[in-house]
């Protein structure tokens, strides 16, 4: 019984690490960028919650609506001032590191207008949950809130890429964004419709992380910015389903081995899975290879 | 340069203590004039300049703002009543956001502003780094409420309150003294030098007591948001007891999850979960009946406690915590040993180090946080332990 309840609670952080990765995945397979500001929208998304909850004393759907808006901007807005114009620069280090210094701003600013002081989120999942044996076995509302939406968010994505025809332009960006171009795909505003989608699903994983784990930080995002990161690798980064695979991976082998190995170890174990598989799989678990023509 | 000012500052001393030993007196009037002639150096003058560091910002900020403020109450109080000896206190304090590196900054600006003695840091990690300065420097520290075992490595340091291992074995005993706990579960973090240290210490003190450890989990800053395993261990070994040897910000979390999850023990933690009830938006009645051991409890009924409380409260507009009580606890504490001592302002830096580290094993001091505290020349002071419980959002003494 108390397996399942672990496995249960490796299912929830891996459904969020899963979302998030969503994020990193579209972003890196269509822009062929890491943007690794990433994990900070997703902190800025839960201050908008906060922040819009208060002011409508406990609102926390307006304030989810309100994220998602504003986060969405926030992508656009950053890839419009900070990468676009980097996108011809002759090395691929220039936007990394550019990314690295918008996730170090936004933490800056979140320092300044909020302070480090944690504040307590409260859950914008009201439901109690479900209860099974006698109560033995719970699981959380907000647990099964987080996996359901990570799934429909998998199963939209992948409709939204395979059946539109913005979707079947970002992959044409994304194999070709020269030849992208000549079929008159407009390759700029696909990618920062990438952005735009990367940033509003950055504020869901927000709402969901805060609510699982309700303390909010100006560096709450940052190691499960980095967890996702790694997770978008494990699955193979570029591939949605990928995504979702190395999220739940991540989550339920971090749960697992601090439950049964160590709880001290459980990081060391995760990056050393990460290690191993790469090293089996440099693509990760779903990656395609790509020939590189030279 | 240097060396001039130092033999130039150490004539003016002793010609100050002559002067005093000759039955002058007041120590005021040469103290002025000891200014007079030594401006510009970065020690001496006719006010003992006191610093303190702490996180006013940051994840342990009720802690530094707590120390801040109790400093304050204290050196105000001194100067009301005319100083020392005399002489009357200069304090100033900066923010070090519970980091390392920026703690030595605040040192190296509270130098620059001609500190004498330093109050802090407030948190372990960043007083250790702050002892290799004043050790170079040979600076008279005491840290209020640096905890960690290396905070007083140095013989130029003593803390006001208890050491990590202190504080692991006071806990142990409580919980056996009151018959707590049958069998008692431990989440702590482990990339935390604080937390590591009670943990050992508490495993250690509960050999062949009336509880068993029945889980032992860490966690890491690096994973430090999901507690559920941690919790979850917990309950299935039958806990009925939770030690928290950790800092408020985690214990918060910790304490919501296992709310979530339905369980509930008595949760026991040290002077890192003092704050908690200050969390923004943090729901205090999962905090109800959580227990501390604490030097300090602001409903006792001593009129020196009654005092503090209300000044702190019209001042500060908050009830004051035991770092707020440790603060204003070290401030007496430094007069004390100066008295004890006859040293004076003008005296240097490193001179007023060596007359106060004599006068620190001499002196007995009744505080906030103790009645007649005595010190050790390794720094450690004897002093009684504490527990409070919170009720209704505050803590009540056990």
């Amino acid at each position: 019984m108390s397996f399942l309840t672990y496995l249960i609670n490796g299912l929830s952080l891996g459904s969020i690490y899963a979302i998030i990765a969503l994020g990193y995945t579209m972003v890196y397979g269509i822009a062929k960028m890491l943007n690794f500001a990433h994990g900070d929208f997703i902190m800025v998304g839960c201050y908008i919650i906060f922040s819009v909850s208060a002011a409508l004393s406990g609102n926390s759907v307006v304030g989810i609506i309100v994220a998602i808006i504003l986060c969405t901007l926030l992508g656009v807005t950053t890839e419009f001032v900070a990468y676009r114009p980097l996108r011809g620069a002759a090395s691929p280090l220039a936007v990394l590191i550019t990314a690295i210094g918008v996730s170090y701003l936004l933490e800056n600013i979140a320092l300044l207008i909020y302070g480090a002081d944690i504040k307590s989120f409260s859950s914008v999942v009201k439901w109690e949950g479900l209860s099974f044996a006698d109560g033995q076995l719970k699981i959380q509302g907000v647990t099964i809130v987080t996996i359901v939406v990570s799934v429909v968010i998998l199963v939209v994505l992948q409709l939204f890429i395979n059946k539109t025809r913005q979707g079947q332009a970002m992959l044409a960006a994304s194999e070709d964004k020269g030849a992208a171009t000549l079929m008159g795909i407009n390759v700029n505003r696909t990618i920062a419709l990438t952005f735009a989608i990367g940033s509003s699903l950055a504020a869901v994983a927000g709402a969901l992380l805060c609510s699982a784990y309700p303390s909010l930080s100006p560096y709450t995002g940052a190691m499960p910015g980095i967890k996702a990161f790694v997770a978008a690798v494990l699955g193979g980064i570029g591939s949605i389903p990928g995504a979702m695979i190395g999220g739940l991976v991540l989550g339920i082998v971090e749960i697992l081995s601090k439950t049964y190995i160590s709880s001290q170890l459980a990081d060391a174990i995760v990056f050393g899975i990460l290690v191993v598989v790469l090293l089996v799989k440099p693509t990760g678990i779903l990656g395609k290879q790509i020939q590189e023509k030279v | 340069m240097n060396k001039f000012k130092r033999v130039f500052s150490a004539v003016l001393a002793s010609a100050m203590v002559v002067s005093m030993l000759a039955g002058c007196g007041d120590a005021a009037p040469s103290g002025s004039g000891a200014e007079g002639s030594d401006a510009g150096s970065s020690s001496g003058g006719s006010v003992f300049k006191i610093g303190a560091i702490g996180p006013f910002t940051g994840a342990a900020a009720a802690y530094g703002n707590a120390v801040k403020n109790g400093a304050q109450i204290a050196v105000d109080e001194i100067n009301a009543a005319g100083g020392i000896n005399g002489t009357m206190i200069e304090y100033k304090s900066e923010d070090d956001e519970l980091n390392a590196e920026k703690s030595v900054n605040a040192y190296n600006t509270l130098k620059d502003w001609g500190m004498q003695i330093l109050v802090g840091s407030t948190t372990s990690a960043c007083s250790i780094a702050v002892s290799e300065n004043t050790k170079s420097d040979n600076m008279f520290q005491l840290t209020p409420s640096g905890s960690a075992e290396d905070c007083v490595k140095y013989d130029n340091v003593f803390r006001v309150c208890f050491s990590d291992p202190n504080q692991g074995i006071a806990s142990a005993q409580y919980i056996n003294d009151n018959n707590l706990a049958t069998k008692v579960g431990i989440i702590y973090d482990s990339s935390d030098v604080y937390s590591s240290g009670i943990y050992q210490k508490f495993v250690q003190e509960s050999e062949g007591k009336n509880y068993e450890i029945v889980s032992a989990e860490a966690y890491t800053q690096d994973n430090n948001t999901d507690f559920s395993v941690q919790l979850q261990k917990a309950k299935d070994a039958g806990a009925d007891l939770v030690f928290l040897p950790i800092y408020y910000s985690d214990a918060a979390l910790i304490l919501t999850q296992a709310n979530t999850m339905g369980y509930a023990p008595t949760f026991f933690g040290v002077d890192g979960l003092d704050g908690i009830l200050t969390v923004e938006n943090f729901d205090t009645s999962l905090a109800e009946g959580v227990m501390l051991l604490t030097p300090f409890a602001a409903d006792a009924k001593d009129d020196l406690t009654v005092n503090f409380v209300k000044q702190y409260n019209d001042k500060f507009g908050e009830t004051p915590n035991q770092f707020a009580a440790d603060a204003y606890d070290a401030v007496y504490i430094i007069k004390a040993a100066i008295e004890k001592s006859g040293a004076t302002a003008d005296m240097s830096v490193s001179d007023l180090c060596e007359a106060l580290k004599g006068a620190m094993t001499q002196i007995e001091a009744s505080g906030l946080t103790s009645a007649k505290m005595t010190w050790e020349a390794s720094g450690e002071p004897n002093k009684e332990p504490k527990a409070v419980v919170i009720k209704d959002g505050a803590y009540v003494s056990n």
